[in-house]
């Protein structure tokens, strides 16, 4: 006579449908099996005696009083820092570095070198955040779960949207200042908001996993991370030491 | 009132934090039990249950009525606990390594296993237990408090984690064999 398993009587203790077909009726007729049975429902009853700490009935506020202005935060910064602030920068940020650079030729010594200064500054302010930003929605679209149905990515979308302008800028600049390694990487970058930008704003899991396989090959998440913590590094180096550093990047 | 038949999800989806409160408030305390239950370690339940809304917030518009929204949480709260476990068992090894001369010797001496006049008192056997939920991996106490506690079936783990149907099972499995093996010895005197 065959005995059940463990792993069969173990389905059939959690209820398992479909799992458990002819155990019951085995259990009645075999002794040694109903043994068996009972000394593992003996263990997994054991196992509710486990001690759980208890949250008293005020447990759900305070967990809200915890993070419900961290939730206040992410939202306006959504709102405002992206939708209305970002452009106008990126458009400021770029005309008083091109300003700088066409009139770079009347102004002497001193002068000149502490507005390259100040510009360079601006610059790096605005090209950290608009990194930042980026990485956030590269990091909203690789973490996203496997899921078979269609996932929203309307925000992302939007957000892609909104970081191409600045991007092409703050690119354009990079290369008509010579930082190519910093172009480079927004260059990639470009590809890639372009792409999430042109996504339906639900997609399938296949789509997602383009999406992500586009941002893994290009290895640009980490490329950003990089990039933006050299930037906000830079941001607090003196100019005069700037130079070999961004060489590196 | 049950704010998720009152509405509060869709009402949240659409940007009212007044109904994503009342979704915290809600179902905070079960998120509490199951996270105490898979990290087996207050602080870092109260970690899940914090990380667990949020992400819960950040990904509201991803959610979608096909399961009931607890088990939505469960299933972020189960995957962060699980990243959670690992990466502190990562450090402990890392930490243990450092110390491996020390924890060698400790280690060759025998467990004792204890006398029957110690198995006797309840808070040893659940002092037992909770040492046996220890000494499952990531994956089978994950998946394990999910089934025993949880209530959720094998096929309802298996998406939630990601991990198949067959390896949840056999997730399970283990787990139970392993906690055989270190309570069948007291189990008989709790009833």
């Amino acid at each position: 006579m065959n005995h059940l398993s463990e792993e069969q009587l173990t389905l059939f203790y959690y209820g398992e449908s479909g799992e458990t077909g002819g155990v019951e009726e085995h259990l009645a007729g075999c002794e040694q099996c109903r043994t068996e049975f009972r000394a593992l429902q003996l263990v997994l009853n054991a196992v509710d005696s486990a001690p759980i700490p208890e949250r008293g009935a005020g447990y759900g506020e305070a967990v809200w009083q915890r993070i419900g202005g961290q939730l206040g935060t992410r939202k306006r910064r959504r709102v405002f820092t992206w939708w209305i602030w970002a452009p106008a920068t990126a458009l400021l940020v770029l005309a008083a570095f091109l300003a700088g650079r066409l009139s770079h030729r009347t102004e002497t010594g001193q002068t000149a070198a502490n507005q390259q200064q100040v510009r360079e500054r601006i610059l790096l302010v605005a090209v950290g955040d608009h990194l930042e930003r980026s990485q956030m929605v590269l990091a909203e679209l690789s973490n996203a779960p496997d899921q078979k149905g269609r996932l929203d990515i309307s925000d992302e979308r939007q957000m892609a949207e909104d970081l191409l302008d600045d991007n092409r800028l703050y690119r354009q600049t990079a290369r008509t200042t010579g930082d190519t390694a910093v172009a480079n990487v927004l260059d990639d970058l470009e590809r890639v908001l372009i792409e999430i930008a042109h996504s339906p704003s639900e997609v399938s899991g296949a789509q997602l996993a383009e999406l992500q396989q586009q941002i893994e090959s290009r290895g640009l998440l980490f490329k950003v991370q990089v990039l933006g913590s050299r930037v906000r590094g830079e941001e607090s180096t003196p100019v005069g030491q700037r130079d070999k550093s961004r060489k590196n990047l | 009132m049950d704010a998720e038949a009152g509405g509060a999800v869709e009402r949240a989806q659409s940007g009212d934090s007044d109904a994503f409160r009342l979704l915290v408030e809600q179902h905070s305390r079960a998120i509490f039990r199951l996270a105490f239950r898979m990290t087996g370690n207050e602080q870092d339940a109260e970690d899940v249950v914090q990380e667990t809304f949020l992400r819960a917030y950040r990904q509201l518009s991803r959610y979608e009525a096909r399961s009931s929204f607890s088990t939505w949480l469960y299933r972020i709260a189960s995957n962060y606990a699980l990243d959670l476990i690992r990466t502190r068992r990562r450090h402990e090894e890392k930490r243990e390594r450092g110390n491996s001369e020390g924890r060698d010797i400790l280690q060759s001496i025998p467990e004792s296993s204890p006398g029957p006049d110690r198995i006797f008192y309840g808070s040893q056997v659940k002092d037992r237990v909770s040492a046996a939920l220890d000494q499952l991996s990531a994956q089978e106490r994950t998946a394990f408090v999910l089934r025993h506690f949880e209530g959720l079936s094998i096929a309802q783990i298996g998406e939630a984690l990601g991990t198949g149907t067959n390896a949840t099972k056999h997730s399970i499995f283990r787990a139970v064999q392993k906690l055989r093996k270190s309570l069948e010895p007291v189990a008989g005197t709790t009833t």
